[in-house]
């Protein structure tokens, strides 16, 4: 039993509150994320959909005056128990942004950046095995054959897609197993949001994605669950394909077919 | 149908007038600038020779050199800088990267408004009293600086915290989502590119420490040493001391003496600045966003 839990799961949250000094922007949220698999998540703007987010890596915390209540679980563990270093948690849990934020330095040190502060100083990386982790990261966000000969470029000069998918790849090497992203496509032209699409898509099964997106069919495209929120609320939670062509709620219904948001 | 309609004509000559008037006020900033340079070369660069900067200053300071003052004023900028870079730069970063705003913030702030506020002359008295009496320095180098980088404190604090500010917050993100501490995050990300914007506080900072006198008349600096300071535990002359000291104390001095130790301290802080704006320069040019 439990070890059949364990392989559904990637990210729960039970009972989960959450208050920005005395404004509660998440109440009473219960989501399952399933392992393996892309959730998508819609809502209009303001609903919590990135709050939620950035509960799951614990980053909202730096903020003086949030409030937590309920419990997140990550792979199965309670991220708010006592020995949980956020560090370690981050490891597991990437997040892409909505603006592409690459670091200001080369493609190179912004894929190494992340395996550079996870190792410790003294266990040097030999340089074939960082050219290695470049690599294969690069490879797995289908950027290499653009980008192998300009490795030492700033990462600023590549395209919005092509940082954003960096900003992907980036995460890769630490060998994540949630990718949160935050509208990962909604400054990018119609092009560059197909081709990270596309990408999304492709990393399918080797990671749990949970995705906020604005964009209906992006949703209904590329994600295999979909949960719906409003007003800090979780209103619903089916396969993409349910909550698209049968919502059980109204406000569902009237949200998808564009009538508010 | 496009042409100027009295109204339009009207306003572009209100336009012109306004713009020449606030390039006029513009301009005349070079003004005192070159005014202050020319009349030093004019009448300083005569008495300049390897003499007057590698000698001491004889016949009761009429004659000779300024050596001492010189390698004095070396001395205490140095020591200033030694003492408030690494205190101002470490402040400015806690406010900027860790610092909560709530009440304890709210006083460093305050405090470092005030202490910008206070004139220089209490600065001093400040100083004879902590660094001079009670930590029993004596008036000597150690004791000059230190008031001197209290006093420039505010100075490095500020311009270090604008250059840290300005180091977009995404990039802080990126990297605390990463897992990144702060600290890996400040020395990663956020020093390397703010360094040339803190070069730049401390600039101002060399160049307002190399010509204080009040600060440093009753705790370090001597009227007449003629020799060169051992240790911070030592008196030293000054450049702008030395000045004030010619020009006002000291008959019989020829008169353009004073003109070339003013000449030589411009030229000190001159120096000093280009070689910072070079380092800046150079940083500015690895930058990479
Ligand atoms: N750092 C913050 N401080 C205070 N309130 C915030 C903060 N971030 C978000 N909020 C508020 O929380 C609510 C949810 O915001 P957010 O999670 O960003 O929504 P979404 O991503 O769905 O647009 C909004 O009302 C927003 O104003
Ligand atoms: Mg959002």
């Amino acid at each position: 039993m439990i070890a059949e839990k364990e392989m559904t799961n990637a990210v729960e949250t039970i009972g989960l509150n959450l208050w920005y000094g005395t404004f509660q922007a998440l109440t009473d949220v219960n989501i399952q994320v399933k392992k393996g698999i892309i959730t998508s998540l819609i809502g209009p703007s303001g609903c919590g959909k990135s709050t939620l987010l950035r509960s799951i890596n614990r980053i909202n915390e730096r903020l003086g005056y949030v409030r937590v209540e309920g419990a997140i679980k990550v792979l199965d563990e309670n991220i708010y128990a006592r020995d949980v270093e956020p560090v370690q948690l981050r490891k597991q849990v990437g997040m892409v942004f909505q603006r592409p934020n690459p670091l200001p330095l080369s493609i190179r040190e912004n894929i190494l950046f992340g395996h550079k502060i996870h190792t410790p100083s003294s266990l040097k990386v030999s340089r074939s095995e960082a050219n290695d982790i470049v690599e294969k990261a690069l490879r797995q966000v289908l950027l290499w054959d653009k980008v192998k000969d300009r490795l030492k470029h700033r990462a600023i000069s590549l395209s919005l897609e092509e940082q954003q998918k960096l900003c992907i790849a980036r995460l890769l090497p630490v060998k994540p197993q949630v990718l949160l992203m935050d509208e990962p496509c909604s400054a990018l032209d119609p092009k560059g949001t197909e081709a990270v699409e596309e990408l999304i898509w492709d990393l399918r099964g080797q990671f749990t994605i949970l995705i906020v997106t604005h964009n209906m069919a992006q949703a209904r495209r590329a994600s295999d669950e979909c949960a719906f929120m409003l007003l800090g609320e979780l209103i619903e939670h089916e396969t993409t394909e349910e909550i698209f062509v049968t919502p059980r709620h109204r406000k569902t219904a009237d949200y998808i077919e564009g009538r508010f948001g | 149908m496009f042409e100027a309609s009295e109204l339009n004509i009207r306003n572009r000559k209100i336009e012109s007038l306004f713009r020449i008037l606030f390039l006029l006020m513009a301009g005349l900033l070079i003004l005192p600038v070159a005014i202050i340079l020319a009349i030093l070369t004019y009448k300083g660069s005569s008495v300049i020779s390897m003499n007057f900067l590698f000698t001491s200053p004889t016949e009761g300071m009429t004659a000779g050199g300024i050596f001492p003052a010189l390698i004095g004023t070396i001395w205490l900028v140095s020591v200033a800088l030694l003492f408030s870079v690494p205190l101002g730069v470490a402040a400015a970063i806690y406010l900027s990267e860790y610092a909560r705003d709530n009440w304890f913030t709210r006083i460093i702030n305050l405090a470092i408004i005030n202490l910008a506020g206070v004139p220089s002359i209490v600065h001093a008295l400040f100083g004879v009293g902590a660094f001079v009496l009670f930590f029993r320095f004596g008036t000597c180098i150690l004791a000059a600086s230190l008031t001197l980088g209290i006093m420039t404190l505010p100075v490095v604090i500020v311009s270090t915290w604008n250059a840290l500010q300005a180091v977009p917050m995404a990039f802080r993100e990126a990297c605390w989502n990463m897992g990144a501490t702060k600290w890996q995050t400040i020395r990663k990300i956020v020093l390397p590119n703010s360094i040339s914007g803190i070069l730049t506080g401390i600039i101002l900072m060399v160049s307002q420490t190399a010509g204080e006198t009040a600060p440093i008349m009753f705790t370090g600096a001597a009227f007449f040493l003629p020799q060169l300071p051992q240790s911070v535990f030592d008196q030293t002359m000054a450049m702008s001391l030395h000045l004030f000291v010619l020009a006002t104390q000291v008959p019989g001095v020829p008169e353009d003496v004073p003109y070339g130790v003013a000449f030589v301290l411009i030229a000190l802080v001159l120096v000093m600045n280009s070689l910072s704006i070079a380092f800046r320069v150079y940083l500015r040019g690895r930058k990479k966003w």
